[in-house]
């Protein structure tokens, strides 16, 4: 007997409830981005999960784009935390508050 | 049977505890760490799903590239000290990890009373790199796959705009 579908998705809800706690909880930008990569591997599994258990390959080429979006975001994301480093020689995100009204 | 479901339970537990562990962990090079050991364990869930293609996807990207970009800005901006900022007592940091723990309940009961499908899969192929291609490059995704190039070309070019300091 093989594991339940069930198990899969819900080892992948606690992955994705233990990104948030991450981001809700560090003050450190980097972290906050694993956090963020955190929760996509979490929906990955749960895609790869379907993929497996309906017989539908849709499922793994959807885990393939969203590699490719994490890894675009990413480079984005880091060369921003870079550029902010290089003006204010800090990254608190508590103190990264340049568009607040 | 028994073999496979204390596989998963192993995995899972190594999952689970090092996700934890990277989020409590104070110093940013050791979370990159944990989250490391975490890729490499849901690769191996992706081989338990007979996702072979994948898990190697998933091993030279996340823990190959995108690990190896996080240890460089954390090593450029040089942040492995420690966080030694004093944080106001916000309410976030106590109720974020509470309000966690009753989001995993709540998503456990719905997920375990939800007709999910199938408890069995329905095939027992593998899927590796002839299955993906013969579905990326013949059928439905090859838009998607093209669109997905351009956005990887424009993310190259901004992430150079961004961090360079005259252009």
């Amino acid at each position: 007997m093989p594991i339940p579908l069930d198990y899969y998705l819900i080892l992948s809800a606690a992955l994705f409830t233990i990104g948030v706690v991450g981001v809700l909880i560090k003050r450190n930008p980097i972290v906050i981005f694993m956090c963020v990569e955190l929760m996509l591997n979490a929906v990955n599994l749960t895609f790869v999960a379907f993929s497996r258990y309906h017989n539908d390959i849709g499922g793994q080429m959807m885990v393939i784009f969203v590699m490719a979006v994490a890894a675009a975001e990413v480079a984005v994301g880091l060369g921003i935390l870079v550029s902010i480093f290089r003006n204010r020689a800090s990254i608190n995100v508590d103190e990264i508050d340049l568009m607040k009204g | 049977m028994t073999g496979q479901l204390l596989f998963f339970a192993f995995l899972a537990a190594v999952t689970i505890v090092c996700g934890i562990a990277m989020i409590l962990a104070d110093n940013p090079v050791r979370s990159a760490l944990y989250l490391v050991l975490v890729l490499f364990s849901v690769a191996l869930l992706f081989l338990t799903l007979h996702a072979v293609f994948i898990a190697a996807v998933q091993i030279i990207v996340y823990a190959g590239a995108i690990m190896v970009l996080f240890i460089f800005v954390i090593m450029l901006l040089n942040l492995g000290t420690p966080e030694r900022i004093v944080d106001r007592l916000k309410p976030q940091q106590a109720l974020g990890p509470v309000l966690g723990v009753v989001f995993v309940i709540l998503l456990a009961f719905i997920i375990s009373s939800l007709p999910t499908g199938r408890q069995q899969p329905l095939s027992n192929t593998l899927t590796g790199p002839y299955e993906i291609g013969m579905s990326l490059f013949t059928a439905n995704w090859i838009f998607p796959f093209e669109i997905v190039s351009i956005l990887l070309l424009v993310a190259a070019v901004g992430a150079v705009m961004l961090a360079k300091k005259r252009i």
